[in-house]
């Protein structure tokens, strides 16, 4: 069955959350909890890896956008990078890019985060 | 490996309106539409267009009830896929809803519309029709080129 798995992860104080299979209305509630513990423990520098995800519906994109604001105003910043073709068309399609930093690769992530210009 | 009979021309799905669903349409979509013709790509557009679709009846028209029915047609057209999702829910004016504005919604905390744009831009016709209690339909086209 088509599943979806989020794995945490840091690195040098920058929290990784690392996407797995389908992200869709169902399987939403898992990433936003992650997103919530990381908040709750005041992490607000994030970089979301998308390698291994499949699939992407609004219902997943409606998570970034639930939280970025309240991550923003805490000085921090959510970053999406190494997604497939077909997932970021969907970022593409809704105007993210304009909005979210979107990065070809997490160590890219990582070095903005660390150098911010 | 692909076990749909070649000759068939319609499929009708009616499952319940639950999330853990979504998968399930998903593939029997995809796994229609590749062998229509449609390359991946496309595809994977008309399944994210259904998914969008039923997402709302299983959010919007049904409130997550779980013990409504979502209804799934798929037809097999001369050059054409038509997939019609159907409820018998709130409905919703189709008129009214517009592209959000992304940085509005994000200051607002609301997540509302994406679905909708979404289907209007990956699928070549879309068509609402709204009788909320009794049948509420969204008719989604996708043309083999």
């Amino acid at each position: 069955m088509e599943g979806f798995e989020v794995t945490p992860n840091e690195h040098s104080g920058i929290s990784i959350l690392a996407l797995k299979g389908y992200l869709d209305a169902h399987t939403a509630p898992a990433l936003e909890t992650a997103f919530q513990k990381l908040i709750d423990d005041k992490k607000y520098n994030i970089i979301v890896n998308f390698t291994d995800l499949n699939y992407i519906s609004s219902a997943g994109l409606g998570v970034f956008m639930g939280f970025i604001e309240d991550i923003r105003k805490n000085s921090g910043d959510i970053k999406l990078t190494n997604m497939k073709p077909k997932i970021y068309r969907v970022f593409d399609l809704l105007g993210f890019p304009t909005l979210y930093d979107i990065l070809d690769e997490e160590e890219k992530a990582i070095e903005k985060f660390n150098k911010p210009s | 490996m692909n076990i749909l009979p070649k000759t068939q021309k319609k499929f009708h799905l009616q499952l319940p309106s639950q999330s853990n669903n979504l998968a399930l349409i998903r593939e029997l979509v995809s796994k229609v539409a590749s062998q229509v013709g449609f390359d991946t790509d496309e595809a994977s557009k008309i399944e994210l267009a259904v998914d969008e679709a039923c997402t709302n009846v299983i959010k919007h028209a049904y409130s997550n009830n779980a013990n409504e029915m979502i209804d799934v047609l798929i037809k097999i057209d001369n050059r054409k896929l038509i997939i019609i999702v159907s409820d018998k829910g709130k409905g919703f004016n189709p008129d009214k809803v517009q592209v959000p504005d992304l940085n509005d919604s994000i200051k607002s905390g609301r997540t509302g519309g994406l679905g909708i744009c979404l289907i209007k831009t990956l699928m070549d016709k879309v068509d609402f029709s709204m009788k909320p209690g009794l049948k509420n339909q969204v008719k989604m086209i996708k043309y083999l080129r």
